[in-house]
């Protein structure tokens, strides 16, 4: 199956251009067949491919496929890159993959009361981009070179921008404001963008970070004369010795571009505004694959980064100040999806925090087991919102357990694994983030915890407002209804691996199996990796108080959720209205769009206004096109005098021209 | 057999005739003796091709004029031709009567 | 001898060229074309082409002057200009191009040196195998294709010339053109 790799990408590119082509006329049963089935064909060639690789122990396979460019002694062949790290992001992104189309075929269709199926107006287009994205997604992971990742770097993003605005004639939407009680002045939210405008954003938020990447990709050409993943990689340590301020440079601009496709601060802006597309393409871009490519970059890339210190601890940094950053907002969103967005970016902060100090397992660790949790909830708040006609606001749900029993079960677990309780996929993955961050530095250490209970808190006061407790909404919770068996699968299979996941990484320090730690060993810089696992720094002791510690904060912030909003749910308004300007502050997203507004869109779109009234109109238009035209035709005016019609003219005109010339080459 | 003429002889002759040819065409405005002119001035260049060539020993030059002859056959032909269609609408073959290529 | 001979059909054929540039009557000039002509002919045959010297007479006297008779005829000798004098001045300007352009030439010919490879075409070869016999090896093996293309340039001319001569059905669109 290893030289059959390619099928992985080929079987959703079918998969485009069936849909794309003929899925409008065949109707929506048919795609709802073949866009699943594509990439469960995809699926299976990944765990073909896991199989042999098993039976290889992990050697890494090129397979080529034909030679892309080659100018001059700059050749990319296409190659597909078989080893470890490919395999595990093949397997995460086609199988969750699998399970949300599986899903969007029901939640694209909306039943009405006599139980007749409405398909999405643009059905077909909707899984022709999500079959676009797998491939994309698959081209990424599974590139042997920089350009071929940068090339799926940049699909990706586009199939982000397409599935944003897929419903790109939605308007913005406004906000209620949060009413706090007692005559206290309710606090008013920002308006949430439009689907065309929030596609827009995340595309031009990307493209930031996406020059940085580009210009990553430029300098590793430069310095090591090839982009082939192997060939960088084994230059890196000489490389590192002789000039490793430009080592830390290709480090910086690589994480510059992981900024903007993993959301992290400053570019992390754009994936709350994401969640305006349709739920499956947050559950499947915004939260279990694309975001995560950055993650997956600086892992593949981890020989360049173990030896760039500086930047990695800055990779930590940010990491660590994005996760508390975004569980902080997250507190006081309203709006469930952007609950879920917001412990996105907060987790992908988890994660950077872990390859930043080193811990690239733990960092794929937390990302296959956050591709599982992550992807169920927001698989969740689909059904909640399907089930409510594309209600989503959290304030006007209430009680739905009682009508949605599978999606309540399967949220909590979901829920629970994301706060990390113990013995969820996510306790694990999230521990072994935390014991390595506290290796590293305990503030990091410090930072991760606070941010677990934050993160445990915010994720159960959604659940609580939104399945418990009485109904709000009473006409929204008389038709709430449970979601039919595709949504059921797919919520009942991403249950069962969030609550199973951490097999793939036991506690080593117990003596158990950590999976993943030696199925991805073969990837790491061989020595170093060897090294860095023998002298484990922390002794058992501490070891296991830190995992008691990160499972008492979530179970505190848990309790802490139920006694807020199931016990006295007037405490919550009480904390709002003492210290008002902090939750309005968190409320409006420390402003931050609004800061980016002032100093770069209104700049921006100023510049690009004063360019197109004075450079383009006046200069380019007027002076260059017209001028030069107007030029010509005087010029053309003049000139045509010169054809009187007389033929002796025009015979006088060649005796002249006859004469200088024989003149020159005659007498010269 | 001693040529006792000089070549330059023959191609001052040419350049003489070639000249004449040039200022009649010119100076007149009938498109018939323009033609003839042009006539002329090939000529002129076939007598400087078949000095050189007999004072080379070289078949080239007189090959040229054969292929010159054929030029000026067709050329004529074409030119006249274009005159009677011309004299047919315009009722002249003055060049001065005719402009209509003024721009 | 020979040199006065070569004097003599010199100043004839000057004086037929300027006869045909300065004879009022059309048909004057035509003939004045065929002295000049058949004096070029004679001195073809001084200079050992005779061959050329034939087809001379036969493509130039015999075709070509003929040609711009009928067309004479055909459309009548009085058409064209009317020359009153011919001392204007700009006359007198062409005249004096014309004859720096001769200074030029004739400066070139007295100056330079004639050089170049000698052939094997020499008096005694066409003693021996005939002139005729000796341009036609050369013209068809050596240019067969300038041959070949004077062949296909020569259709062309006769299918141009038939269709120019023809008398056309003016469409709407030719005359428009025309107008």
């Amino acid at each position: 199956m290893t030289q059959l790799i390619w099928l992985t990408i080929a079987f959703p590119i079918a998969g485009v251009l069936f849909n794309g082509l003929l899925g409008r006329r065949l109707g929506h049963r048919v795609v709802s067949v073949v866009g699943p089935l594509m990439v469960l064909a995809s699926f299976v060639v990944g765990v073909g491919a896991f199989a042999d690789l098993l039976a290889r122990h992990g050697e890494a396979v090129n397979v080529p496929l034909w030679t892309w460019a080659a100018i001059g002694s700059f050749e990319v062949n296409l190659s597909l890159l078989v080893d470890p790290l490919s395999v595990l992001m093949v397997l995460v992104v086609t199988g969750v993959g699998f399970l949300i189309h599986v899903y969007a075929t029901e939640y694209m269709v909306h039943k009405d009361e006599s139980g007749h199926a409405h398909p999405d107006r643009d059905f077909a287009r909707f899984f022709t981009f999500l079959n676009l994205f797998i491939a994309s997604m698959l081209v990424l992971v599974l590139g042997n070179n920089y350009l071929m990742m940068y090339v799926g770097w940049e699909l990706v993003g586009v199939c982000s921008y397409l599935l944003i605005g897929f419903w790109y004639d939605r308007p913005s939407e406004e906000q209620a404001p949060i009413d706090l009680g007692e005559g206290a002045e309710p606090v008013k939210l920002p308006p949430l963008l439009s689907p065309a405008a929030s596609g827009m954003k995340a595309f031009i938020v990307n493209r930031v970070g996406d020059v940085g990447f580009a210009l990553g990709v430029f300098l590793i050409w430069t310095t090591f004369g090839t982009l082939q993943f192997a060939d960088v990689f084994s230059q890196v340590p000489h490389m590192a010795e002789a000039m490793p301020a430009v080592l830390s440079w290709i480090a910086l601009l690589l994480f510059i571009g992981a900024m903007g496709k993993s959301a992290q601060i400053p570019l992390y802006v754009w994936l709350p505004d994401a969640m305006a597309g349709p739920t499956p393409v947050s559950a499947l871009i915004h939260a279990a694959t694309m975001v995560t490519a950055g993650v997956y970059m600086i892992v593949r890339s981890n020989v360049i980064y173990s030896h760039a210190p500086g930047v990695s601890m800055f990779v930590a940094v940010i990491g660590a100040v994005t996760a508390l950053f975004a569980a902080t907002i997250a507190l006081v969103q309203v709006d469930l999806k952007r609950v879920l967005a917001y412990s996105t970016v907060s987790q992908l902060g988890y994660m950077f925090m872990a390859v930043g100090v080193g811990a690239y397992t733990a960092g794929m660790f937390h990302l296959t087991t956050h591709a599982f949790f992550k992807a169920l909830l927001f698989l969740g708040a689909g059904s909640v919102m399907h089930a409510l006609h594309d209600v989503i606001d959290i304030r006007r749900m209430g009680g739905l357990k009682n009508k949605m029993p599978v999606t309540w079960l399967t949220f909590w677990i979901g829920g629970l694994a994301l706060a990390g309780f113990p013995l969820m996929s996510g306790f694990f993955s999230k521990d072994e983030i935390l014991a390595k961050a506290f290796e590293a530095s305990p503030v990091l250490w410090g930072i991760g915890v606070l941010t677990a209970g934050l993160t445990a808190f915010y994720t159960f006061r959604a659940i609580f407002i939104a399945f418990h407790g009485q109904p709000r909404d009473r006409h929204l919770y008389d038709h709430a209804h449970e979601s039919g068996p595709a949504i059921r699968f797919a919520l009942v299979v991403l249950a069962a691996l969030a609550l199973v996941g951490g097999v793939l990484g036991l506690p080593a320090f117990l003596g158990l199996p950590h999976a993943l730690d030696s199925w991805l060993a073969p990837i790491y810089a061989t020595g170093e990796h060897a090294a860095a696992a023998g002298e484990h720094g922390l002794s058992l002791g501490l070891e296991l108080g830190l995992m008691a510690t990160s499972a008492t904060v979530a179970v505190l912030g848990i309790v802490v959720a139920y006694f807020f909003y199931v016990v006295n749910p007037a405490i919550p308004r009480r904390m709002a209205r003492s210290l008002r300007p902090v939750f309005v502050l968190l409320a409006n997203k420390y402003y931050v769009d609004e800061l980016y507004n002032a100093v770069f869109v209104q700049p921006g779109l100023k510049l690009a206004r004063g360019m197109a009234q004075g450079v383009d109109a006046l200069l380019i238009d007027s002076v260059l096109v017209d001028g030069l035209a107007r030029l010509v035709g005087q010029i053309g005016r003049q000139v045509s005098r010169l054809q009187t019609g007389y033929l002796r003219h025009y015979a006088l005109a060649t005796f002249i021209g006859v004469l200088i010339l024989v003149g020159y080459f005659f007498l010269r | 057999m001693i040529n006792q003429v000089p070549v330059s002889y023959y191609l001052l002759l040419g350049a003489i005739l070639f000249s004449i040819g040039a200022g009649g065409v010119l100076i007149r405005r009938n498109a018939i003796v323009i033609l003839m002119c042009v006539e002329m001035m090939m000529n002129a260049v076939n007598l400087t091709f078949i000095a050189f060539s007999r004072y080379l020993d070289s078949a080239t030059g007189q090959i040229f004029v054969f292929m010159v002859m054929a030029v000026a056959a067709v050329e004529v032909a074409i030119g006249l031709a274009l005159l009677v269609e011309l004299n047919r609408h315009k009722q002249t073959v003055n060049i001065d009567e005719i402009n209509s290529l003024k721009g | 001898m020979e040199q006065t001979l070569f004097l003599l059909i010199a100043a004839i054929s000057v004086i037929a060229a300027l006869g045909v540039v300065f004879n009022r009557n059309v048909v004057h000039s035509a003939l004045s074309l065929l002295v000049n002509f058949c004096a070029l002919a004679v001195l073809y045959f001084m200079l050992n082409a005779q061959f050329l010297g034939i087809a001379q007479i036969l493509v130039y006297a015999g075709a070509i002057v003929v040609l711009f008779l009928f067309v004479v005829m055909l459309l009548g000798a009085e058409l064209g200009e009317k020359v009153t004098s011919w001392l204007t001045v700009q006359n007198g300007v062409m005249a004096v191009l014309a004859v720096i352009l001769l200074t030029v030439i004739g400066t070139a010919v007295f100056e330079s040196v004639i050089q170049g490879a000698r052939g094997d075409f020499t008096p005694e070869a066409v003693q021996q195998y005939g002139q005729v016999q000796l341009v036609a090896s050369a013209l068809f093996t050596d240019y067969v294709l300038p041959f070949q293309l004077v062949a296909v340039l020569l259709s062309v001319g006769v299918i141009g010339v038939i269709w120019l001569a023809q008398r056309h059905q003016q469409s709407s669109a030719r005359r428009e053109f025309h107008d």
